[in-house]
């Protein structure tokens, strides 16, 4: 390999995003295929669920045989880690890891908003982190696997939660701009 | 060949392909995602500020695409709609669950799976929402049980689409939705003119002849249709064990193919009334037992747990039947002959669902079976699946008969014809 095939390859300076309907248009031959192939979409915010309560019945098995809630993915001899959203999660991590690497956009670095310090953004992270997934699991769903492929299968349901979650992020934009803006 | 294929509808230890299959569609997935730009906290906000929409044409762009080559497949045979997970309707926490996801949006700026992207490509922040997640996730599991009525009943449908809601053809709601989601680019890129300071004149020619084609397959998709229900009577497939018995050797195996007339016909789908009512004490499946007849005939008499669900408006119960379920459940229909109930086979396994039998000989023969001792008024005039006793109260399930002693009946003998078809883990669909 010479030196300016590896430059391309792996490119040091990053390389521009593709447009927004050509990689919209990728996304959605991607899930077509999935619900093709499986019958099921894509998501990722099951796993986040999965990992924990595998966690927590490594810890607390008892707990978990008495909380109805988790029981449904552990309780017993259940595995919660055993299910079709696992290896897409971690699929999920590898594609991003790959195009980061073939697009030179490999770096430790964070992404914020220009007026705010690099503390504030963390902290801004973890606590979206923490409210998202908190929503993404009381709706049964996040933007994937309710926006995204609810929306592709047309339910309802999953329309709604759509509105709901843009609704909710438009409502309070104006409010933290500082953050972005 | 017919679609999703069962083999990976859910990941299985015996059959490794189905992680590979998995973890590709993964792959796929945060690759095009980081390739789009969503690792980078700012362009996701930016879609709240109006400055850049890329957010909505990601997402709407999927949508479309993958909801025109969707119902196109549907239409055309190729994949049934019943076997594709289609999340379920839940309004209360749908609503509410949204409206704090778009909280978290807009403070954390990225969303679950655009975190992964974020995160796998060295950002500090796509790490720590990750990690935030992650305790999100705990601390709901954790105070479900304040509210798990709501969360379970409230505002809850079932499988519901939106065809079914506007009370539309299928390819008319997937016109409708192309339509809107092309207006909206419109409407997103004026935005993005007005807030971003945007030269759409840089944009790509291309675009326009790519709504052009996305049009034309929603138009394709209204033509082709959905396929009808006796097209999907005709395609069904049943898999049966059948099982030779050797005197010497270890008894042989064979698998079977049938088509729904030649279950029918070997009578493979009729059940004897002693293995309906074993079903009921048998660990391994749950049976539902439907009763097709008219609500009189039901009054009159009816097996202790039967629901009645009158022939002609059995439509109105697929869906529930299609999502509520665990996957060891039996569905018995009955009538009071075989007629209606072989209606109501043929009705429910054109929709998909799973694992139906019917009553061998009907409520008649179930009486004949386990009422001897009761002494009913045999009914000389009864015509054609009509009700074979006379009955001169309703006393529904209240004989004897209608819930048989599990001790007095606990040896019956019968030949087994129930064989569970395995059914995708509903519980497991989309996100949940």
């Amino acid at each position: 390999m010479t030196a300016q095939t590896k430059k391309t390859l792996f490119p040091t300076s990053p390389k521009p995003f593709v447009h927004p309907y050509f990689g919209g248009m990728i996304l959605g031959i991607v899930l077509f295929l999935a619900l093709l192939l499986t019958g099921n979409g894509l998501g990722s915010s099951g796993a986040t669920s999965r990992f924990v309560t595998a966690v927590t019945d490594l810890f607390n098995p008892t707990h978990v045989d008495r909380t109805p809630y988790l029981l449904k993915m552990a309780g017993g001899d259940k595995n919660p880690l055993d299910d079709w959203i696992v290896p897409v999660y971690f699929g999920a991590l590898l594609g991003g890891f790959s195009s980061g690497l073939f697009s030179g956009r490999l770096k430790f670095e964070t992404t914020k908003g220009p007026n705010i310090s690099n503390q504030t953004r963390w902290l801004m992270s973890f606590l979206g982190g923490v409210i998202f997934l908190y929503g993404a699991r009381m709706a049964r769903g996040c933007t994937s696997g309710q926006a995204l492929t609810g929306g592709t299968t047309l339910s309802a349901g999953s329309w709604v939660v759509m509105f709901a979650i843009f609704g909710g992020a438009y409502g309070l934009a104006y409010f933290v701009r500082k953050l972005w803006n | 060949m017919n679609f999703p294929l069962p083999e990976f509808v859910a990941v299985s230890a015996s059959n490794p392909w189905t992680y590979v299959v998995f973890g590709l569609i993964g792959f796929a997935f945060g690759f095009t995602l980081e390739m789009s730009g969503f690792g980078d906290s700012r362009k996701l906000a930016a879609q709240f500020y109006f400055t850049e929409m890329t957010v909505l044409k990601v997402m709407f762009t999927a949508i479309v695409t993958a909801m025109v080559l969707l119902f196109g497949s549907v239409g055309l045979g190729i994949l049934n709609f019943n076997q594709v997970w289609v999340n379920p309707t839940y309004l209360s926490s749908g609503i509410l669950g949204g409206l704090i996801m778009g909280v978290g949006f807009i403070i954390g700026g990225f969303c679950p799976t655009t975190s992964l992207a974020s995160a796998s490509t060295g950002k500090i922040d796509g790490m720590l929402f990750m990690l935030g997640g992650f305790v999100g996730a705990f601390l709901f599991g954790e105070t479900e049980s304040l509210f798990d009525n709501w969360y379970t009943y409230s505002g809850y449908f079932g499988r519901v689409t939106l065809d079914q809601v506007f009370n539309l053809p299928l390819g008319v709601v997937v016109l409708l939705v192309v339509l809107m989601a092309l207006f909206m680019f419109w409407g997103a890129e004026q935005l993005e003119r007005i807030f971003g300071k945007k030269d759409l004149s840089k944009e790509p020619k291309m675009r326009i002849a790519g709504a052009g084609v996305l049009f034309a397959a929603a138009l394709a998709v209204v033509f082709i249709g959905s396929p009808s229900l006796t097209n999907k009577y005709n395609a069904l497939k049943f898999t049966r064990t059948e099982t030779i018995e050797q005197a010497d050797a270890d008894p042989i195996v064979n698998t079977v193919t049938y088509t729904a007339d030649e279950m029918l016909e070997n009578r493979l789908v009729f059940i004897s009334p002693a293995e309906a009512f074993a079903a009921k004490y048998n660990q391994s499946m749950n049976p539902v037992y439907i009763d097709v007849r008219p609500e009189a005939d039901y009054n009159l008499y009816h097996i202790e747990d039967a629901v009645n669900v009158p022939l002609d408006r059995l439509g109105e119960v697929v869906s529930v039947l299609l999502t509520e379920p665990p996957t060891n459940t039996v569905f018995v229909v009955m009538s009071n002959d075989e007629s209606d109930a072989v209606q109501a086979w043929k009705y429910l396994s054109a929709s998909s669902v799973l694992n139906v039998y019917i009553l061998e000989g009907g409520i008649n023969n179930w009486i004949a079976f386990f009422g001897s001792e009761e002494a009913f008024q045999p009914n000389p005039n009864a015509g054609e699946d009509e009700l074979g006793y006379i009955f001169p109260v309703a006393l529904g399930n209240r004989y004897e008969s209608c819930s048989p002693n599990p001790q007095e009946y606990e040896e019956l003998d019968f030949e087994a014809k129930i064989e569970l078809q395995l059914k995708r883990d509903k519980s497991g669909g989309g996100c949940g």
